[in-house]
């Protein structure tokens, strides 16, 4: 299975998730932002960063590249596609999420190990997880802030469409400690939460079983391979 | 060369972090006065040629779909007026006392 990674001007995170791809049995793809060409991959991948310096808004001039075109239609029409931090403003300044992130409520960068619980399982990249599960993977941001109103929030949870919900503590203000959301057709996931940098023992968040051991991100990559060799 | 201002500001119901850190900011150096801030966007968009009903279209339409984010923040004016620079510039020229530059057009 082919999933490419789009790597754009300010994008930091893109090798990171191509070797998570490579580690949970995938083929990575390096996709350029300029081009309007996806290569005849299976699922895509918007990685964290700083496209563009974060001038305008996270991830808004990022939103607007040639590629972006070909993405939104493929996510349209069904194609699983993954937003991680920068990856997940840059899904809803392109409206294929809703809501908006703003600066941390606290007002600084975080960077910490945080704790999740997967509240959707049925999504494209959270297929592997159990409803309900608490997984822990790699928080950093200074814009992670998760805002929407009233009125989408309530129909994001009646819809089953928030992905990932922040447990213990809320790092960064984000409403309804909403960590990740999912679009209506479980294809399109977006969370601030990093777990490309979890996937293999070593380089992880430390676990009650030993330092830096933890790979509860690889759920996400495996979850999106197994689900397109099953549709296959 | 004419200029059009948009301005931005985040929502007035939704938190403003970078506001409020200004705010406890000028509490905390005891500008007690000052109960609240919130920091917007300034825009200056610079037209060669005339500014008609085409141009002022294209702007609305700019202002609310790439200069903001409807989602979290509004567009709360669209100014037809020389910039900063054009304004500075001008009293540079025209006056040798300390005059304000001319006022803006809101």
């Amino acid at each position: 299975m082919r999933i490419g990674v789009i790597t754009f001007p300010g994008s930091l995170d893109d090798r990171d998730a191509q070797r998570a791809v490579r580690l949970a049995g995938g083929e990575p793809v390096a996709l350029w932002h300029g081009s309007h060409d996806l290569e005849g991959v299976d699922a895509l991948i918007l990685p964290g960063g700083f496209s563009y310096g974060d001038y305008l808004r996270c991830g808004a001039i990022a939103s607007l590249s040639p590629i972006m075109t070909e993405v939104v239609d493929a996510a349209n029409a069904g194609m699983p596609v993954l937003g991680i931090c920068n990856g997940f403003q840059m899904l809803a300044e392109a409206h294929l999420l809703e809501g908006g992130l703003i600066r941390n409520d606290h007002g600084s960068f975080i960077c910490r190990d945080q704790v999740l619980r997967v509240e959707n399982a049925s999504t494209a990249w959270t297929g592997e997880f159990e409803a309900g599960q608490e997984i822990t993977i790699p928080l950093k941001n200074g814009e992670g802030g998760f805002i929407a109103s009233e009125e989408t929030l309530d129909r994001l949870e009646g819809e089953g469409r928030v992905a990932f919900r922040y447990v213990g503590v809320n790092p960064n203000g984000s409403l309804r400690d909403i960590a990740g959301i999912t679009n209506a057709a479980g294809n399109v996931v977006g969370l601030m939460p990093h777990p490309e940098h979890a996937v293999e023992p070593g380089f992880g968040p430390d676990t009650a079983a030993a330092m830096r051991s933890g790979v509860d991100g690889l759920g996400f990559f495996t979850s999106v391979i197994r689900r397109t060799l099953v549709e296959a | 060369m004419p200029t059009i201002v948009v301005e931005v500001m985040p929502k007035a119901e939704l938190l403003d972090p970078q506001g409020k850190a200004v705010a406890g900011a000028l509490s905390r150096t005891g500008h007690a006065a000052i109960s609240g801030v919130r920091v917007g966007k300034r825009f200056e968009l610079t037209v060669d040629g005339p500014i008609d009903d085409a141009v002022r279209a294209e702007v609305a339409a700019l202002a609310e779909h790439v200069l903001s984010n409807s989602v979290i923040e509004d567009v709360v004016g669209i100014h037809y007026e020389q910039s900063n620079a054009e304004l500075a510039g001008e009293a540079a020229e025209h006056h040798d006392g300390y005059d304000a530059p001319a006022g803006e057009t809101h």
